[in-house]
């Protein structure tokens, strides 16, 4: 049985929900349920973003410019608008996936050091653009976000709701939600890299002449996925800022695209559920080291060194190396 | 009826230096074709043109009449044109299998829509490029690391996991890029024979290569190449007796 399980396509993803569902019985401090929340929603961006980094071997220094844009294009449309959050939230991707395309197509032709100056810019220039739109924005000083509602219905963290005629709290609403949808995010990014597109992406970065020579387009597919790449950023930046309630441009800032691209490197790149571990542990560090705040991006940058030099592979495939190493050695070393 | 390949006063510069210049030949259907010359004579820029992977500075190439010179390696895949490399181009980062079953990418017709819900269809297909993949690798003679990952494959082995990646592609013709470099002599004997078994399939095949008793014993038809031009072009024993060829390379 656990056999089976261990060969199972999506173990990961089974994990994941009983962790998400089980998470409950040991909280229930609203604080606890808010950075739950905030941490499932961000892992889910950073699943979209190993897609792109960890699978295809492309990197984007300015993803947190698509969850900006997807954030504040929900709070644009529901607020000034009069819009509901649901077609905000999938209208915002769709233009944010064109916009990704259009900027993707030329910047994608570079390579290492240029393609990451590229997307540096790329998130620069959309992070000026919210600081400077004032009327739209609010500028520097952020705006508020309406609720986020379904079909008339709103969920807010501190609204009280009743399913299957329980009492639950806003906040513990909101965070099956946001669970839900990440455990969604990561089945549909496994879907997609155990495919013949997934193959096709790995191939890119494993030996992208190989991978020409048999037939893939290798322009199209690193398009491809820094499209859905971006829409992941911007599905996820739009809840996000539906349930924080006030979202400023900092959600698009430089310091967030870096925090991102940590969390893919130090949980593993190329592992789904590790990236999402390295989004836990980078969410819950400055909880702890609150006292050190100011040193929040030295920090970050020594964890991304250290990862990249100690365990280039990242935090879960060295531990789960390691395990089989040792189960392997214990069972006589012969295996 | 015309070659399937054409090569037209074909030639490359890089800067000052012309690694290839002015070639002409052709290959017709059905045939193993070699390339042989000294180090540095042109032979991978030659293939690395006929492939996509260089644009010519003159001349043309044709496949099946039609001219491919401009075209990418991807485009080149879709005309049932593959390759392998001298320096072997596997993904580390993919099974063995895996970077077969990337051969069968342009025969896998795939959406996003059956991608991210894996729609049956999406699962058929796989199952069926699994299956193609693993008959593939056993046709090459690396059966037995069809559950390896290829980074845990000896040399000689993955030199046959890259000609299965490229027969994976159903392709018309395929292009080695010296498959025996590196290999003993009983795995160069076991690779003549696989080359005799692909073009019994009615596959062509080009072939650079530095083994001579390999290429002599095999070729219809070779082509020397010295100094990026062509020294000769014929029959085996045409080439045998071939006077400049026997002065400049073979050496007497």
């Amino acid at each position: 049985m656990v056999a089976k399980l261990s060969e199972f396509r999506l173990k990961g993803l089974v994990f994941l929900a009983i962790v998400v569902f089980a998470l409950p019985l040991f909280i229930s401090n609203p604080f606890h349920y808010s950075l739950a929340t905030q941490i499932a929603l961000i892992a889910g961006a950073v699943v979209g973003l190993n897609l792109l980094v960890g699978f295809a071997g492309q990197i984007s220094l300015g993803h947190a410019g698509f969850f900006g844009l997807g954030a504040y294009f929900s709070a644009i449309m529901t607020s000034h608008y009069g819009w509901s959050a649901i077609p905000a939230l999938i209208v915002g991707a769709f233009g944010v996936g064109i916009i990704a395309w259009v900027v993707g197509r030329p910047i994608l032709r570079l390579k290492g050091h240029y393609l990451s100056m590229a997307t540096l810019a790329v998130g620069f220039i959309i992070a000026i653009i919210l600081n400077n739109e004032r009327e739209m924005t609010g500028g520097p000083d952020g705006m508020p976000v309406p609720a986020f509602d379904v079909f008339g219905w709103e969920l807010s963290p501190f609204g009280q709701y009743s399913l299957f005629g329980m009492d639950i709290s806003g906040d513990l609403a909101w965070y099956l939600f946001a669970g839900v949808v990440l455990l969604v995010a990561v089945w549909l990014a496994q879907n997609l890299i155990d495919s013949p597109i997934g193959r096709a992406l790995r191939s890119v970065h494993g030996s992208e002449v190989a991978a020409s020579v048999v037939g893939v387009n290798t322009t199209k597919y690193k398009s491809l996925v820094f499209v859905i790449s971006a829409v992941y950023a911007s599905v996820m930046g739009a809840l996000y800022a539906h349930f924080q309630g006030f979202i400023t441009p900092a959600v698009a800032g430089f310091e967030f695209s870096i925090l991102l691209i940590t969390m893919v490197v130090l949980g593993g790149m190329g592992s789904t559920i590790g990236v999402i571990i390295g989004a836990v542990v980078l969410e819950l560090l400055p909880q702890v080291l609150a006292d050190f705040q100011e040193f929040e991006m030295v920090l970050f940058g020594l964890i991304l060194m250290l990862t990249m030099i100690f365990m280039p592979k990242g935090l879960l495939p060295t531990v789960a190396n390691f395990l089989a190493k040792r189960r392997s050695k214990s069972a006589g070393g012969d295996a | 009826m015309t070659a399937l390949v054409e090569v037209n006063n074909l030639s490359k510069a890089f800067g000052g230096v012309h690694a290839v210049e002015g070639v002409s030949f052709a290959v017709d259907a059905g045939q193993v074709y070699s390339v042989i010359g000294p180090n540095g004579a042109g032979k991978t820029t030659l293939f690395n043109l006929i492939t996509g992977l260089y644009t010519p500075t003159g001349g043309d190439v044709k496949l099946n009449g039609e001219s491919i010179a401009k075209l990418e390696p991807s485009q080149l895949a879709e005309r049932g044109m593959c390759r392998t490399f001298q320096q072997m181009q596997i993904c580390m980062n993919m099974s063995a299998i895996e970077n077969v079953m990337l051969g069968r990418h342009l025969t896998l017709k795939s959406n996003l829509l059956t991608t991210l819900f894996r729609l049956p269809a999406l699962t058929r297909g796989e199952k069926a490029a699994q299956a193609k993949s693993a008959e593939l690798m056993e046709f090459v003679g690396c059966g037995e690391y069809v559950n390896a990952e290829a980074s845990a494959m000896p040399y000689g082995a993955l030199k046959r996991l890259e000609i299965a990646r490229a027969l994976a592609a159903e392709p018309k013709i395929i292009l080695l890029d010296e498959p025996a470099a590196g290999l003993n002599a009983v795995e160069t004997t076991a690779l003549e024979a696989l080359i005799r078994k692909i073009a019994e399939q009615g596959i062509t095949v080009m072939l650079v290569e530095h083994d001579m008793k390999l290429v002599m014993n095999i070729s219809d038809r070779l082509l020397v190449l010295n100094y990026g031009r062509v020294l000769a072009e014929g029959t085996p024993e045409q080439i045998r007796a071939n006077p400049d060829v026997i002065a400049a390379y073979l050496g007497g």
